[in-house]
């Protein structure tokens, strides 16, 4: 992430995701350009930044939130509430999941173990 | 060889077998006999305009115009971003109505609150909540002449854009893209600023008069004959203002019992002078040559609304070039629907004379077709020729009797001597008259500047709205805070533009738009569009999903025969 080079007039390398073209079922020709992926199309975009340092990739990160959730606008005690309730949220979301998805997904293994499992275990004990 | 249906159609003869080929059938029963109708194919809804000239006959060059889809995700995003600033607005107007907050807005005193509201708050939503935090993107005051680089006042505003205060200094040499500058004519030296010079010491500054009172001055005669002369019509009248122009005289042409078919995004003027006229107004969709034939053939099968009795009269009233979107109206395939149904045809020029064209002529002369064609060319002298005012031209009883029943005519101040000799100068050099070659090489370094902005910008990844010979490039933004981010972040660079957003645009289409002039010099537009291509990374604007050309990149054309 430190120290992208940035080729300012040259185009952008090829999709390096499609190169084996796994993931994209590329069954027409493959296209240089081939832009219909948004972590691609992020990432080209970004190589074309100089970021000198970390600090500097996650204020421009940040910027970006702002531009896009339209905070950038915003008196700085308006941001700072939207920020907070949005924090909240996605905290209350990381803790909810941290403490039920453990129990849900065994459970669920659980459930479907014993349907696939239980008919074997049924037949054995009918034939002896 | 046989004439094609389409070219005897340009002359007039009314054509009985249309290019696609449908006839009477035997029992009597008439089918569709519509000039631009074709059967509907799918197509991937890839570009908004689906209007590829189905009559490429009328046409002598391509005509290549792009409105590219906006990508999903991004107007999901910006309905987002919408949503978000409409809560905080309305959270702001809770706080100003219960006093929390200091209310800089207009309100009634306590003793009227039981009145009937004088002062509807949500009217007024969008520009409390939502313009005002972005104002310092416009009327910014210029203190120098508005040619290619122009000096800004430096603002500064310390309770978030409802108060500015000038600080004293002065931004010098921002290159304006802004200013409606085509042919350059925005200058303090030179002849034409010259011979102002001399005029307004024969003539002052001020006439002191209406035109039909005792404003008539040899000077409005002499400007008149010769932007007569410059279009090719037989007689032409001046107006002082633009708007005024169109918003005057359309009600003056029109009444009651005519049919106006304006194009979807006319300008404002346009609207407010057929609603003024009393006439019906039908609108047709942006440059689409099916909606308008439909509109004409329903207006003269059905008539008048409710008695079925024909209209008077049909007025297609189209613009030379839209200034929001770029494009270039269809005009041989209006004047062959005009001619085949007997309409009138009034075209506004605002943006398009002086700028188009190998002449300079408008879009009469781009094309390549009769002026006499067009019934009414309206234009105006704000964009290309440095002045201010507008004319209408057309044919000698049209503008006599518009001499005597225009508003604008018998009530508005007549133009400023100065300024119409401006007209008269500046025309006369686009002409060629003046001896000089100054005309010719404008003309041609604009076409070579739009060129050249319109490829760099189309390479670089930006969205780009209009036709490709159009000096007037939208660059759409979309999102409500990039609209504010973008203005701010070329002001940084030195670099002046405009930027637009509802309700001049449509909400999720805002847009930055670029007018390209010939006094901005290559190394100017190189300036420009490096600091354009900087400004779209940082902000992440290069939204564009066409497949770029391929550069001639050694590891790349290595790399795309390996997949071979």
């Amino acid at each position: 992430m430190a120290g992208i080079e940035v080729r300012p007039s040259q185009r952008l390398p090829p999709c390096l995701l499609c190169k084996d073209c796994f993931l994209f079922l590329c069954v027409k020709k493959h296209r240089p350009m081939h832009r219909s992926s948004r972590t691609l199309h992020l990432r080209d975009l970004r190589a074309r930044m100089n970021f000198k340092n970390l600090r500097e990739y996650l204020a421009w990160l940040y910027y970006q939130y702002l531009l896009i959730t339209g905070i950038y606008v915003l008196e700085p005690w308006e941001k700072s509430i939207f920020n907070s309730i949005l924090f909240s949220a996605i905290a209350m979301v990381v803790y909810t999941s941290y403490v039920f998805v453990p129990i849900h997904v065994r459970l669920a293994l659980e459930f479907f173990l014993g349907i696939f499992g239980g008919q074997p275990e049924s037949t054995m004990a009918l034939m002896t | 060889m046989t004439e094609s249906a389409t070219s005897k159609l340009l002359n007039g003869d009314i054509c009985h077998r249309t290019s696609n080929g449908k006839k009477a059938s035997k029992n009597g029963f008439v089918k569709d006999h519509s000039l631009f109708e074709q059967p509907q194919k799918y197509r991937r809804p890839r570009d908004k305009n689906q209007n590829v000239p189905h009559n490429s006959s009328l046409y002598k060059k391509p005509f290549v115009e792009s409105f590219e889809e906006t990508p999903l995700w991004v107007a999901v995003l910006t309905y987002m971003g919408y949503g978000i600033l409409t809560i905080f607005g309305y959270l702001r107007d809770f706080l100003r109505h219960w006093n929390i907050e200091k209310c800089h807005v207009a309100r009634e005193r306590d003793e009227q609150k039981d009145f009937v509201p004088l002062y509807q708050d949500f009217e007024n939503f969008y520009t409390r909540n939502l313009y005002m935090r972005i104002r310092d993107n416009w009327n910014r005051p210029i203190c120098s002449v508005p040619g290619a680089k122009v000096d800004l006042v430096e603002r500064v505003t310390h309770d978030y854009n409802w108060t500015f205060e000038h600080t004293g200094k002065v931004v010098k040499d921002v290159i304006n893209m802004g200013s409606y500058n085509y042919l350059g004519f925005a200058e303090n030296t030179g002849a034409c600023a010259d011979a102002a010079l001399e005029v307004t010491k024969m003539y002052g500054a001020g006439v002191g008069s209406t035109r039909c009172e005792m404003g008539n001055l040899d000077i409005h005669e002499e400007m008149e004959q010769l932007v007569a002369r410059f279009l090719g019509v037989e007689s032409a009248m001046a107006f002082g203002m633009g708007f005024a122009t169109n918003s005057m005289n359309i009600p003056a042409l029109m009444g009651k019992g005519c049919l106006i078919l304006s194009d979807e995004l006319n300008h404002t003027s346009l609207v407010l002078g057929a609603r003024l006229s009393g006439s019906t107004i039908r609108v047709f969709k942006h440059n689409n040559m099916q909606s308008l034939e439909k509109l004409l053939r329903d207006a003269i099968v059905h008539g008048q609304p409710r008695t079925h009795r024909p209209w008077k009269k049909i007025l297609i009233v189209v613009e030379g070039i839209y200034s929001m979107e770029g494009s270039i109206v269809r005009l041989p395939e209006v004047i062959a629907l005009k001619k085949r149904y007997k309409a009138y045809l009034y075209l506004d020029e605002a943006h398009s004379i002086g700028a188009l064209g190998p002449n300079g002529r408008g879009v009469v002369d781009y094309f390549g077709l009769d002026s006499k064609d067009v019934d009414i060319m309206m234009g105006t002298f704000t964009k290309s020729f440095g002045a201010a005012g507008g004319y209408i031209g057309g044919k000698k009883e049209l503008i006599d009797y518009l001499r005597r029943h225009s508003h604008s005519a018998m009530y508005a101040t007549s133009m400023s001597p100065p300024v119409a000799q401006q007209i008269i100068t500046s025309m006369k050099i686009i002409m060629g008259e003046d001896g000089t070659t100054l005309g010719a090489d404008r003309l041609r370094q604009l076409s070579q500047n739009t060129t050249y902005f319109r490829r760099r910008l189309h390479e670089m990844g930006f969205i780009i709205y209009g036709n490709d010979d159009s000096p007037v490039v939208p660059l759409m933004l979309y999102m409500p805070a990039k609209i504010g981010a973008f203005g701010r972040e070329m002001l940084k660079r030195n670099i002046g533009t405009v930027v637009v957003g509802f309700p001049a645009t449509p909400i999720i289409e805002s847009r930055a738009r670029f007018c390209v002039s010939a006094a901005h010099t290559r190394e100017m537009l190189d300036t420009a569009l490096e600091a354009i291509s900087e400004v779209g990374d940082l902000l992440q604007l290069k939204y564009s999903r066409r497949e770029q050309p391929l550069p001639s990149l050694g590891w790349m054309s290595e790399e795309s025969l390996l997949q071979d």
